[in-house]
């Protein structure tokens, strides 16, 4: 029973993270918007249930929770105007699934995700005034999952429609985290147009990656919605996140299940993967290293004693409190009355300036071109 | 090289017959701990052997270990990291039957001499071990930073040395119909937890908050046992507990310190009362459990009311001294300073109200010095190695005089180490660790100046060669018509 012990602590690390990155804008560009929100879901959802009971050691496994997830969209789907249903954001057709859900968390939105902010969160370099929830505090023995979407091309994926982070960027960013031992395992994935070039740079030890397709090849998207009217999701994330929703806390299924996920028939492009700086064997690395969360626990035999009555302090005795009537939510808003309201008429006002100039710019344009005989014409 | 002087103290009586020379003289003990293949570290013990002066003969000359230990502290001269071992005559009454080793609250400590003086030194070399630090504490604070060290993934499991913590008491009330928990921390907090953070104050600066919440659920149920008539939590159930509280649990946004939460649960009415089983199904007697690098978890039950008519909710007094033994230990536990792995001739005393004996702070302060330089020597290895790679990254000058100062505390916290001054020692590699962290993650060493060479020049040329073109024509035209003016003043004659 201690080896296996041994074998399911392999991996040696005691909290997990992820950063999870969308990184185009504009509305019909949902579909990266809605992979993301779904991998986040999917992340804090992988939830705890009830194991069989067959390990005796103190291992769990649990969802990452919000402060260890480092969310990044670079555009709001969710209250953009073009948006039929606004505040959702739906991953499946026939608008199954809401992934905007009510406890979403985007620590960084819209401008704020450029490559600059992704490279502070990743090595650190991160201004003092930064708050706790956008920063990656990982430690040596932190899993780090990375996920990536959005456009790119063959070595660089396009942030934002104005800038692009190259693969020896992100190589250089990995190495840094290695060198203040910011990670204990990576995992990269990346859900781009020729995704697996970013990947090949990679120099750092204990880095895994998975792409969606090669280099020469396009991702594709998987469905259009025609209530919505873009397409909501891509394939190869479609089809990760229903791998991930077969896997329960002691599933045994390891990396090289997950390569296999999406094959050419169904994806259209060849994902690709790269295990090579992995010092585990892929076999041996469990899915739920990394979508998951580890505690450790130890039962506390020790105590100390304490001297309860020390001279001096003099002990405040609790007060017994009135009960006090339950609490009202104040009103804050006149709801009736706002429902009701007719819309204000407008009044109306004489043309401004501009307007004015820019007739009198057009008619003056107008009696050069033609001459000013016809102005007779006009009187 | 880490130096530790300790003074070896013989009372009357107790002088072992085959001393190699007469008292009073020095010695030094050298051992090597290796850490890995290429690195290890010289311990070097400093021994000044010595017989009493009347004093301590007088201070020794009372009925108890105890009595013993607090009379002879003012006589010491205990600088952090020294020790000083009393060896007292065979029949000496002060030690217990059976015990030959005794461990004072201070820096000093009682040996039953006899057997001449190997036992002596195997004694003393135990003890020396025991109130310092053993060789696998140094390898274990060393091998996150060295390469290739023997240790498995599962030897750091204690708090990494930082420069602050925050600590969160929380309780957890699911129940708030049932119960209406009072709870005084604030005045525990100064009573007990405050001693124990002032005597820490030197390793860290520790930061108490408390909150309170309510309706968070276990996410476990617990299985109700009739033998016992209560309900039971297995030990393998217990890591789920953890995850859903988290969640909502808060913590200071703007401290970056590591969080230690230790949260009091009151479990409800009807899953009253609630015990924690451990691995052979006994219920354990503190009911509470840790997890390491994270805080703990304590079951506070809540008597049922005499009458089933009482009136809900009822009123809880938390007995907070019950719980803030549990809350200390865990902390203990949580920093490494377990007490369980000795052997039982030694006899340690208890620490009392202020958690943890001088030698044991010693202890944490030689693991977190070593592991704080071992940190310095890394990040710096690694900033050097940066702008080696990439040269047109711009170093501020405040950002050099960082490194320049991290290098220099870290020498002299080498240097301070080596002849025994702990704690100058523990505040230079304090300083250098801050030094160094602040140099690596200053924001301005961000990389984006960096681009390949093919970008470069697939940027530069479609912008430079078509102004190019017509420059250099014109370049060659000027340099031709120059040529041909030389030569025509040769050809009219």
């Amino acid at each position: 029973l201690q080896d296996q012990a041994e074998q399911f602590f392999r991996s040696g690390h005691t909290n997990n993270w992820a950063v999870l990155v969308c990184t185009s804008r504009f509305w019909f560009n949902y579909r990266h918007v809605a992979n993301t929100l779904s991998v986040c879901r999917s992340v804090k959802r992988l939830g705890i249930s009830d194991r069989g009971g067959h390990l005796e050691w103190l291992k769990c496994f649990c969802l990452i929770f919000h402060s260890h997830i480092v969310l990044m969209l670079a555009d709001d789907m969710a209250c953009n105007p073009r948006n039929p249903k606004p505040a959702t954001v739906f991953s499946h057709k026939n608008m199954e699934l809401n992934v905007y859900g009510d406890d979403v968390e985007v620590d960084y939105r819209s401008y704020e995700v450029t490559v600059e902010n992704f490279l502070r969160v990743l090595t650190g370099r991160i201004p003092p005034s930064t708050p706790r929830s956008k920063r990656l505090l990982s430690d040596d023995r932190s899993n780090i999952l990375i996920y990536m979407t959005g456009h790119g091309g063959n070595g660089f994926l396009k942030f934002q429609d104005s800038e692009e982070i190259t693969n020896v960027e992100l190589a250089d960013a990995f190495e840094q985290m290695w060198q203040k031992r910011r990670y204990n395992e990576l995992l990269f994935i990346i859900d781009t147009c020729q995704g697996a070039s970013m990947y090949e740079r990679f120099y750092s030890p204990n880095i895994m990656a998975l792409a969606s397709s090669q280099v020469g090849e396009d991702s594709l998207s998987h469905q259009p919605d025609l209530g919505i009217g873009v397409h909501l999701m891509d394939r190869y994330t479609f089809y990760v996140l229903e791998f991930l929703e077969e896997i329960h806390p002691a599933s045994q299924t390891n990396m090289n299940d997950l390569f296999q996920v999406c094959p050419k028939s169904l994806c259209v492009s060849t994902p690709g993967h790269r295990t090579d700086l992995f010092q585990r064997d892929p076999q041996n690395v469990l899915i739920t290293d990394f979508f998951g969360s580890v505690r450790k626990v130890e039962i506390t035999t020790e105590t100390i004693s304490l001297d309860g009555d020390l001279a001096g302090f003099e002990s405040k005795l609790p007060k017994d409190e009135l009960a006090t009537e339950p609490l009202k939510y104040a009103e804050q808003l006149p709801v009736a009355q706002i429902i009701h309201q007719k819309p204000k008429q407008k009044d109306w006002h004489p043309p401004g300036g501009f307007i004015l100039g820019l007739w009198a710019l057009i008619i003056m344009v107008f009696f050069k071109t033609y001459g000013i005989k016809h102005m007779k014409h006009i009187f | 090289q880490l130096a530790v002087p300790v003074a070896v103290v013989f009372a009357p009586g107790s002088v072992p017959g085959d001393l190699p020379r007469p008292l009073p003289f020095k010695d030094v003990q050298e051992t090597e701990i290796s850490v890995n293949v290429r690195t290890s570290v010289t311990s070097c013990y400093q021994m000044v052997y010595r017989s009493t002066t009347a004093q301590e003969e007088a201070a020794l000359d009372v009925a108890t270990a105890r009595e013993a230990d607090a009379a002879l502290h003012p006589l010491q001269d205990a600088s952090l990291g020294s020790l000083t071992v009393y060896v007292v005559p065979e029949t000496s009454c002060l030690l217990p039957q059976g015990i030959s080793v005794y461990v004072g609250k201070h820096r000093s400590a009682l040996v039953r001499a006899g057997g001449g003086l190997a036992t002596l030194h195997t004694r003393l070399r135990q003890l020396m071990q025991v109130m310092s630090f053993t060789d696998s504490s140094i390898a274990a604070a060393l091998s996150d930073r060295m390469p290739g060290s023997q240790l498995g993934p599962d030897a750091r499991r204690h708090l990494k040395s930082s420069l602050g913590y925050e600590i969160t008491f929380s309780p957890l009330n699911p129940d708030p119909k049932s119960h209406a928990v009072h709870w005084d921390i604030e005045d525990a907090v100064n009573r007990y937890v405050q001693p124990v953070l002032d005597k820490l104050s030197l390793v860290a600066n520790f930061s108490v908050d408390s909150q309170i919440l309510y309706y968070a659920v276990l996410g476990v149920t617990p299985r109700f046992d009739k033998e016992s008539s209560s309900f039971l939590l297995s030990a393998h159930s217990l890591p789920h507990v953890i995850n859903p509280v988290e969640a909502r649990l808060g913590s200071s946004a703007a401290s970056l310190y590591p969080v230690l939460n230790f949260l009091l649960y009151v479990p409800e009415r009807s899953h009253s009362p609630l015990y924690i089983q451990d691995k052979d199904g006994a219920p354990v007697s503190t009911n509470a459990f840790h997890s390491p690098r994270w805080g703990g978890i304590m079951l506070y039950n809540v008597e049922a009311p005499a009458s089933p008519q009482a009136s809900l909710p009822l009123h809880v007094y938390v007995d907070m001294v019950r719980v803030m033994e549990v809350f200390l230990a865990q902390l203990r536990l949580l920093f490494g300073l377990s007490r369980e792995e000795l052997p039982p001739e030694i006899l340690l005393e208890s620490p009392g109200n202020e958690g943890l004996a001088d030698w044991e702070l010693d202890r944490l302060l030689w693991a977190h010095t070593v592991e704080n330089i071992a940190t310095v020597s890394t990040t710096l290895n690694s900033l050097a190695q940066l702008l080696d790679k990439i040269g047109n990254i711009v170093i501020k000058d405040d950002v050099a005089s960082e490194v320049y100062r991290a290098v220099a505390s870290a020498q002299s916290a080498m240097a301070k180490l080596a002849t025994g001054h702990l704690h100058s020692a523990f505040q230079a590699s304090k300083e250098a660790v801050t030094s160094s962290e602040r140099a690596f993650f200053d924001p301005s060493l961000l990389h984006l100046l960096y681009f390949p060479d093919d970008q470069k020049f697939a940027i530069y040329i479609p912008l430079f060669l078509p102004m190019a073109v017509p420059i250099l024509l014109s370049l060659a035209k000027i340099v031709r018509e120059a040529r041909q003016r030389k030569k025509e003043p040769t050809k009219i004659d």
